[in-house]
C-alpha cells in the first residue's frame, strides 16, 4: 500500500490545500495582530512614553518590587505542590480503580469551568475566617486555579505509558520506589514540566480569585496583577503598563522555554 | 497495595479540600435563607441585565473565535506557507497573559490616552467602558481554544480523504463542509464549550474595560464582585451559585464531547 501511495503522483495538492493555507494563515495574522498584538504593543509602548528611566523607577519602586517577589515566590510553591500533587492524582486516575473515579476525573476540570472570582468567593466562604487577608489565602486561591494543569498534562502519558517496562523492573527485583525513579518518573518528566510551565504562567499573572480573598496589603499579600490593577484604578497608566510589561515579559519567556522544550520532541500539539 | 491506598486517600482529600469543599459551602450558603430569597436576588433587574450581557458577550466572542479558529487550524496544519511558526508561537499568548494586562491593553488602545483614542472620541465611537470593549476583551481571553483543540484532530486525521475528494473532483468548499468539518467536529464542540466557559466566566479582562455600570455593562461575574464589596453576600453567593451551575453544565458537557471525540 505505501508503495503504490509513493509511486502515483499526490494529485492536485496544492488545490486541495495549499491556497486555503495562505488565505486561512492571511486571516489568522490579522485576527491575531488587531485582537492580541496591536493592544500588547500599546502597552509596550505607554510603559516607556516618558523614558527608560520613569520606566524603571515605577518597576523599580518598593511596592512593585515587593508584590513582584510575593508573586514569584507564591507562585514557584504552588508550582511545586502542583507538580507533586499533579502527579499523585493523575497517578490515582490513571491507574487505581474505586468506586467514582469517573466523577472524580470529570471534577478535575472544574477550575477551568468556573469563574475565577467565585473561586476566590468560596474559598472565602469556607476558609475566609481562618486565612482572609493573609498569604495563605493567596496560596490557596492559586492552588485552586492551577490545579487541572499538571494532573491534564501527565494522565494521558500515563495511560499511554508502556506498562512492560515497569513489570520488567519489578520481575528483575526492582522496589515500587526504585521503577517509579527510575522508569515511570523519566517518562513523564516532560510532562510535568510542560504542565508546570503552564501552571507557573497562569499563577504570575491571575487576578480574578485572589482580588477578594488577598485583601491586597502592599508589602503582605498584593501580588503584581492586583498592584497593576490598583495603578491603573488610581490613573497611574504608565506605572500600570510598565509592571504589565514585566508581568508580559514573564509570560513570553514561559511560552518560548515550553516551545522550545516541545519543538524538540514533536512539533506543535501534536 | 497500602501505598496504593494512601496515594488515593491523599489524592481524594487534597481535591476535597481545594476544590469540593468550597464549592459545596457556596452552596449550602446560598441556599441556607431559603429557595425564595435566592430566585429573588438572581431576578433582580440588575442580575437579570448582567445575565443577558454575559450571554450576549460570550455570543459575540464565541463564534467569531470559532470560525476564525477553524482557519487558522487549517493554515496551521494543512498550509505550508512561512511564517506559519511566528503565528503558532504566538497563539498562546492569550493563555499566559495575566487578564489585567489584557484589559489594560485595550484601555491603551481605545482609551482617552491610548493609540487611537481621539480618533475615536471624534468619531465618536466608544469602545471602553461599553458593549464593544467587553467583547474585545472576551474575544482576546478565548482566542486561542477552537485553535488548540482542533489542529491536534487535523493532525491526526492526515489529508488522505481531503485529497481523495479532490481527485473526486469536489471544490475546496465541498471538501471542507463534507469531509474536514465532519472530521474534526467534536474537536470543534470541545473549543466551543471551553471557550463559552471562559467567555462567562472571565473577570480580570472586562473588570478593568467595563466601567462597572449596573444594567449597562454590568457583567455577572462583576455583579458577584460588587455584591460582596458592598456587603451583600447572600446576594453574591446566589450569582455565584448561579455561574457555579453553569459552570457544572460545563463540565458536563465536557464529559460527553470527551466520550464522542474517543468514540469517533
Amino acid at each position: 500500500m505505501s508503495g503504490l501511495s509513493a509511486s502515483l503522483p499526490r494529485p492536485r495538492r496544492r488545490y486541495a490545500t495549499g491556497g486555503a493555507g495562505a488565505l486561512g494563515l492571511g486571516v489568522a495574522t490579522l485576527w491575531l495582530s488587531l485582537i492580541v498584538l496591536l493592544p500588547l504593543a500599546a502597552v509596550v509602548d505607554h510603559s516607556v512614553q516618558d523614558g527608560l528611566d520613569a520606566f524603571w523607577t515605577s518597576v523599580s519602586s518598593r511596592q512593585a518590587v515587593a508584590a513582584l517577589v510575593f508573586t514569584l515566590l507564591v507562585s514557584l510553591l504552588v508550582t511545586a505542590i502542583n507538580v507533586v500533587m499533579g502527579t499523585v492524582i493523575a497517578w490515582v486516575l490513571a491507574r487505581d480503580q474505586f468506586a467514582g473515579k469517573r466523577a472524580v476525573n470529570a471534577l478535575i476540570d472544574l477550575p477551568f469551568a468556573l469563574p475565577t472570582i467565585v473561586a476566590g468567593l468560596t474559598l472565602l466562604a469556607l476558609y475566609g475566617q481562618a486565612i482572609a487577608f493573609t498569604k495563605w489565602a493567596v496560596l490557596l486561591a492559586l492552588l485552586f486555579v492551577t490545579l487541572p494543569f499538571v494532573v491534564r498534562a501527565v494522565q494521558p502519558v500515563l495511560i499511554e505509558l508502556d506498562r512492560d517496562m515497569e513489570q520488567a523492573a519489578h520481575s528483575l527485583g526492582a522496589s515500587h520506589r526504585t521503577t517509579f525513579l527510575r522508569i515511570v518518573l523519566p517518562n513523564l518528566a516532560p510532562a510535568i514540566v510542560s504542565g508546570a510551565a503552564l501552571a507557573f504562567a497562569r499563577a504570575v499573572g491571575e487576578f480574578g480569585s485572589i482580588v477578594l480573598i488577598s485583601g491586597n496589603k502592599p508589602f503582605d499579600t498584593q501580588v503584581s496583577a492586583v498592584y497593576a490593577y490598583k495603578q491603573l484604578e488610581s490613573d497611574n497608566t504608565t506605572g500600570a503598563a510598565a509592571v504589565s510589561v514585566v508581568l508580559l515579559a514573564l509570560s513570553l519567556l514561559v511560552l518560548v522555554a515550553l516551545r522550545f522544550m516541545e519543538g524538540r520532541r514533536h512539533r506543535w500539539n501534536g | 497495595m497500602a501505598s496504593r491506598l494512601s496515594l488515593r486517600v491523599v489524592a481524594l482529600v487534597y481535591l476535597g479540600a481545594v476544590l469540593v469543599a468550597p464549592v459545596a459551602v457556596v452552596a449550602y450558603k446560598t441556599f441556607e435563607p431559603g429557595l425564595g430569597s435566592v430566585w429573588d436576588s438572581v431576578t433582580t433587574p440588575a442580575a437579570i441585565s448582567a445575565f443577558w450581557l454575559t450571554l450576549e458577550v460570550a455570543a459575540i466572542a464565541v463564534p467569531l473565535n470559532a470560525a476564525v479558529g477553524v482557519m487558522t487550524a487549517l493554515a496551521l496544519v494543512r498550509g505550508k506557507v512561512p511564517g506559519r511558526r511566528f503565528v503558532e508561537a504566538l497563539i498562546d499568548l492569550p493563555f499566559a497573559i495575566s487578564p489585567v494586562v489584557v484589559g489594560l491593553a485595550l484601555v491603551l488602545l481605545y482609551g482617552r490616552e491610548g493609540w487611537f483614542g481621539d480618533d475615536l472620541a471624534k468619531a465618536g465611537v466608544t469602545i471602553l467602558f461599553s458593549f464593544p470593549g467587553l467583547a474585545l476583551a472576551t474575544i482576546f481571553v478565548t482566542l486561542p481554544f477552537v485553535v488548540r483543540e482542533v489542529a491536534p484532530v487535523l493532525r491526526e486525521v492526515g489529508e488522505d480523504q481531503e485529497q481523495a475528494a479532490a481527485t473526486l473532483g469536489a471544490s475546496r468548499w465541498q471538501a471542507f463542509w463534507r469531509i474536514t468539518l465532519p472530521a474534526i467536529r467534536w474537536g470543534l464542540v470541545y473549543g466551543v464549550v471551553l471557550s463559552t466557559a471562559r467567555a462567562i466566566g472571565e473577570f480580570g479582562a472586562v473588570s478593568v474595560v467595563s466601567g462597572k455600570v449596573a444594567g449597562e455593562t454590568e457583567t455577572l461575574t462583576l455583579l458577584v464582585e460588587k455584591r460582596f464589596q458592598n456587603f451583600d453576600l447572600s446576594g453574591a453567593y446566589a450569582a455565584s451559585t448561579l455561574l457555579a451551575l453553569i459552570a457544572l453544565v460545563t463540565l458536563g458537557a465536557m464529559v460527553l464531547v470527551n466520550q464522542r471525540k474517543e468514540l469517533s
